[in-house]
């Protein structure tokens, strides 16, 4: 089962970094889901089964699609595709992924020398995570509520076909 | 089930935020942009079910949930936001978005 962890790992990471270079908006978006895939085997092998069904249902299934909506929306074949190479060139990446691999190489320093425990492998059942959802974290599944509320209320505001143009001077 | 060292799961954790980060940096297209906050999201969330694994506790997956239930909330505001970009400037670039007209 180690080796379902380190490659699904790879396979994330490699998906991941494709999602960032490609110029085609709808390639980038199908290595993404196979970037999330890995990502919900991870977790599954880890133990948490339930978070690894949200994450194919939720972020591969609903939110995928939401972008895969827009992009027929605005109808984003292969637009610009010349102009996103030319931003693509390497002297932009230089300098962003100085500080990236900078980032990166503290967050492995601090890692390294800290006492973390070896995951078990034993499942933490959805029934646990529920009754704890719903006991002391109730609160914050409100907050999610309203949240949830105000980005349906702030997307159908924006999202209305004709925005009226704002007036000049005012 | 997989036993394996918390650290690596969390090396895989930084990693993906590292990548996402720089597609934020680097990109300047407002789809790949928006893709890139998602991946960081994700990555932020799995450090957390990675820690939660390690001490077998629930709130790891919870605060997963939250994170996720806060990705879609952010992505939906983000989408509406692309469509009038796109209406008003008839590209995602957000370059065409930097002069500001009071």
């Amino acid at each position: 089962m180690n080796a379902v962890f380190y490659i699904s790992s790879i396979i994330a990471v490699v998906a991941t970094a494709m999602v960032v270079t490609r110029v085609n908006v709808v390639h980038a978006l199908l290595y993404l889901i196979v970037s999330l895939l890995a990502v919900a085997l991870i977790f599954f092998v880890l133990g948490a089964p339930f978070v690894a069904a949200l994450e194919v249902l939720i972020y591969a299934g609903a939110i995928m699609v939401l972008f895969v909506f827009v992009i027929m929306m605005l109808n984003l074949g292969a637009r610009g595709e010349a102009h996103q190479k030319a931003l693509l060139s390497p002297a932009i990446w230089i300098g962003p992924g100085i500080l990236a691999i900078v980032l990166l190489g503290e967050l492995i320093y601090v890692l390294l020398g800290q006492d973390l425990p070896r995951t078990s492998g034993g499942e933490v059942s959805p029934k646990e995570v529920s009754l704890a959802l719903f006991g002391p974290y109730v609160l914050g599944v409100e907050l999610a509520s309203v949240l949830l509320l105000a980005g349906l209320v702030g997307a159908y505001h924006l999202g209305r076909r004709v925005v009226a143009p704002r007036k000049e001077g005012s | 089930m997989a036993q394996v060292p918390m650290e690596h799961g969390l090396y895989v954790a930084g990693l993906l935020f590292c990548l996402g980060l720089l597609g934020v940096l680097v990109r300047r297209d407002l789809l790949f942009v928006l893709m890139s906050i998602e991946i960081m999201l994700n990555a932020a969330g799995m450090a957390f079910v990675v820690a939660g694994a390690g001490w077998q506790q629930p709130d790891g997956q919870i605060m997963f949930i939250f994170i996720l239930t806060m990705a879609a909330a952010e992505v939906a505001i983000g989408l509406a936001l692309i469509v009038q970009f796109h209406h008003h400037f008839k590209t995602l670039d957000a370059d065409a978005a930097r002069r500001m007209r009071g």
